[in-house]
């Protein structure tokens, strides 16, 4: 790679169950203009600009048309990726190395909590013939997958509620989460049942928020900012979608983000290289379906690190100090931004009671959500 | 397109329309439920108040000096906060409007029948900066006879009628 391109500025609003208080312009606005204020640009630098939403989650038709006015876009040139946020971190990558100009701005945004029928939302993804007439929950989707994997690999759902009592207790440290609480494994296996084995406290709870970053070619980079944070390897994928046909047991589509990820990053053995991960834990276990898709634990490894506290803030290999999914949120779209918001901190040494030591390579990555196999992972350096 | 016709002779079934709305023809259908509750934030919740109050408030900005409606807590063009509120006029003129035959669903209106097209105009604003204004309904007007320029005001719902938004002004009606 003939030029490096680095994060010279983030912004976020921080992330709650609801925010009644102000619209997705003012969320949007307010991380713009934090990440702006630390990039030191003003939002004529910038050359391009990629937003990111997803029309029926924000309940607009072509949603994209709104999203200019927040960022100081307007009459620039931006789109908007109906996708994951680090989708959109890799289109504005592209953009810089592809000549557009030096900056370039991402944005996401949650507004969940404006969603009245989340559940019936998530349906409207499935196959319209082969399975919404069955109108099985979304839920029941990720039990099946919770099964099979369980199945494969002979993690148990102790070793699942681990997850949740580690990133719920991050997460009462991270002043942006919203979800953080002190609870043992036995509250997370007598809550309530949702689709057997998944539990109510195995998933996730919505969060709202909006997080914004600023790129910066090499250059450009150094003169801005005394801390970039160079993204070293990028990579995306998608999985096929049919319910009857997909690999139940492994996230392959995680997997293979990673190994694009890794190759442009040089990357050969993740655990040794890669010191810290933010992993997609929007239910409890896919944090441990990610880590050994990602080649971070072997095949049936990752639930026995987790039991033995390997993936704690003072464990060998901390997964999720930010308290992930579980304990900040799920943020839809913007998933992939809270992810890259905990990295970016950890290696600017910003994550105060969750601050890491000696590391220096960190590892993003998110998922779609239920239905899909679709992934995305980012590797970011100081 | 040749290629396509030898399909269609080998393989195809015509079909009528007859014999799909009949349900001859196999499909699925699906109808979303799909619900929303936008949270609007300090400027668009205080406009849809003031409307409930029969008021039109719009929100400067110290930079530019625009002053806007919709009001908003930042000024898109400055990239700045915006200052203070300021109540605007509830008349105006009329910049751009149309003679509509059709309504939102795109049905045709029955205009022979009686009914009188609809005419939506955006309209600025008195007291807002050149180009800020409101898209509305006139009425109480010969649809033929607006014309670019005309003064028009706002007329509004009784107050007890009044929920907070835009429809709160029925319509807006020429004045001299």
């Amino acid at each position: 790679m003939s030029k490096r391109v680095a994060i010279i500025g983030i912004g976020t609003t921080g992330f709650r169950a609801t925010t009644p208080d102000v619209s997705y312009r003012e969320l949007t606005y307010e991380a713009a203009m934090k990440a702006y204020l630390e990039a030191r640009i003003e939002p004529k630098d910038v050359d391009s600009f990629v937003a990111t939403s997803e029309d029926f989650f924000e309940g607009y038709s072509i949603a994209d048309e709104y999203s200019p006015d927040q960022l100081g876009a307007v009459l620039k040139p931006i789109y908007t990726i109906p996708g994951d946020f680090i989708h959109s971190l890799a289109s504005a990558y592209m953009m810089i190395l592809s000549g557009i100009g030096p900056i370039s701005v991402v944005q996401g945004l949650s507004k969940a909590s404006n969603m009245l029928t989340l559940s019936e939302m998530v349906t409207f993804a499935m196959d319209p013939i082969y399975n919404r007439p069955l109108k099985e929950s979304p839920h029941a989707v990720a039990g099946l997958e919770m099964a099979r994997f369980m199945y494969e690999t002979g993690a148990t759902r102790e070793q699942c509620a681990r997850v949740v009592v580690k990133n719920k207790r991050n997460a009462l440290n991270n002043p942006y989460a919203g979800h953080g609480v002190l609870i043992d494994t036995d509250y997370v296996l007598n809550s309530e049942v949702i689709s057997y084995p998944l539990t109510q406290m195995d998933i996730s709870p919505h969060s709202d928020g909006a997080v914004v970053v600023v790129l910066a070619e090499e250059e450009t980079a150094k003169a801005l900012c005394d801390q970039p944070i160079w993204i070293r390897g990028i990579g995306w994928c998608s999985d096929t979608p049919g319910l009857e046909t997909r690999n139940w047991g492994e996230a392959i589509y995680a997997q293979m983000a990673g190994e694009m990820a890794y190759k442009m990053a040089g990357i050969r053995y993740p655990r040794k290289e890669i010191h810290f991960a933010e992993i997609n834990d929007e239910f409890s276990y896919k944090e441990l379906q990610h880590l050994e898709a990602l080649r971070i634990c072997k095949k049936g490894e990752a639930g026995p690190l987790t039991e033995i506290g390997g993936t704690e803030i003072n464990g060998e290999f901390p997964v999720n100090p930010s308290g992930g999914n579980l304990g900040v949120g799920n943020l839809y779209e913007l998933n992939g931004g809270l992810k890259v918001l905990e990295v970016v901190r950890q290696l600017r040494g910003e994550a105060g009671k969750n601050q890491l030591k000696n590391m220096t390579t960190g590892l993003a990555q998110s998922w779609r959500g239920v239905p899909t196999t679709t992934g995305t992972v980012v590797i970011l350096s100081n | 397109m040749e290629i396509t016709e030898k399909m269609v002779a080998k393989t195809a079934t015509k079909l009528s329309a007859d014999e799909i709305q009949k349900g001859k023809v196999l499909s699925v259908k699906w109808t979303p439920k799909l619900k929303y509750a936008w949270d609007n934030g300090p400027a668009i919740g205080r406009y849809l108040a003031e409307l409930k109050n029969g008021k039109i408030i719009a929100k400067k900005c110290d930079k530019c000096h625009r002053i806007m409606i919709p009001p908003r807590m930042f000024c898109e063009l400055c990239w700045v906060p915006t200052g203070e509120w300021i109540y605007v006029q509830d008349t105006g003129i009329v910049n751009t409007w149309v003679v509509s035959y059709v309504d939102w669903k795109a049905t045709r209106l029955d205009i022979e029948g009686g009914v009188r097209p609809l005419t939506p105009a955006v309209i600025e604003i008195d007291g807002a900066s050149k180009g800020m204004g409101i898209l509305h309904h006139l009425n109480d007007v010969d649809p033929w006879k607006i014309y670019r320029g005309m003064k028009v005001k706002a007329v509004w719902k009784p107050p007890e009628e009044r929920t907070g938004a835009i429809t709160d002004i029925k319509y807006f009606k020429p004045i001299k």
